[in-house]
């Protein structure tokens, strides 16, 4: 374990889904140097995934002039990481259930129910623009 | 203009064309449009109607890569074809769960009798 317990860390980059990649590739190497499980962060890296996209496409709509800003804290007790983007955000609410029967073959919110199953919490604040994600260890 | 990449590599077994993914992860957002892409040919182009896909090397899969599942799915009914999933890791099996697309697939542990279902 470094000698600093909690780990803080920032990015913001353009909306381009390879940066998108690239910031996680980073924050997992963080995460494994912090000891958390390869279970744990196969959930974290699936909904990290889904929430990144979500921002770059639905969100920033690939704009390269808009910004995806990512912040994250890794602490003896979790990781929690808050996704930005720059869109006219979203209710949560609106999305339709992808598991219902008559939603299975459609294809949304399939992201947004992985982002739920794996991380312990996950929310959106200010109008759906912030995605705040926090994963409990193990 | 560089050759397109192919992201997924295919064998005749009998009459069932059976698919492997060169990726563990399936992630990246142009290489699922490719993985598609690749994946949508073989009902459109090459006709093929018996399709099993080898998830054995897969590692990650995101909600993207299962969009183009299920629309490779639709192709083959409409073509009154086959397809089946097999050697899924337990990690991405529990991604089909939680999603209930293991509903929606036909999914086997074994190659074997993946094929042997085609039957």
């Amino acid at each position: 374990m470094p000698d600093d317990p909690t780990y803080e860390s920032e990015v913001r980059i353009p909306s381009d889904t390879a940066l998108g990649l690239r910031v996680q590739e980073q924050i997992i190497e963080v995460l494994r140097s912090h000891q958390f499980s390869d279970k744990t962060i196969f959930g974290i890296r699936l909904a990290m995934e889904e929430a990144i996209i979500n921002a770059i496409k639905h969100g920033n709509k690939q704009d390269l002039e808009k910004f995806v800003q990512v912040r994250y804290t890794i602490n003896e007790e979790h990781f929690l990481i808050e996704i930005e983007d720059e869109g006219p955000g979203f209710d949560p609410e609106d999305v339709p259930d992808p598991t219902a029967p008559e939603n299975l073959e459609r294809p949304s919110g399939r992201g947004l129910l992985l982002m739920r199953a794996y991380m312990t919490e996950c929310d959106f604040l200010r109008g759906g623009n912030i995605c705040r994600m926090r994963r409990i260890r193990e | 203009m560089p050759p397109t990449q192919r992201r997924i590599e295919t064998e005749e077994i009998g009459d069932v064309t059976v698919v492997r993914f060169v990726d563990r992860r399936i992630l990246d957002e142009q290489n699922i449009q490719l993985i598609g892409d690749q994946l949508f040919a073989l009902v459109d182009e090459d006709h093929r109607t018996k399709i099993l896909l080898d998830f054995g090397s897969v590692e990650y899969l995101s909600s993207a890569a299962l969009g183009k599942l299920l629309n490779l799915n639709k192709k083959v009914d409409k073509m009154q074809g086959q397809l089946r999933l097999c050697r899924i890791k337990p990690e991405i099996l529990e991604v089909f769960q939680i999603t209930r697309l293991d509903k929606v697939f036909s999914i086997y542990e074994d190659q074997g009798i993946a094929l042997e279902s085609f039957r």
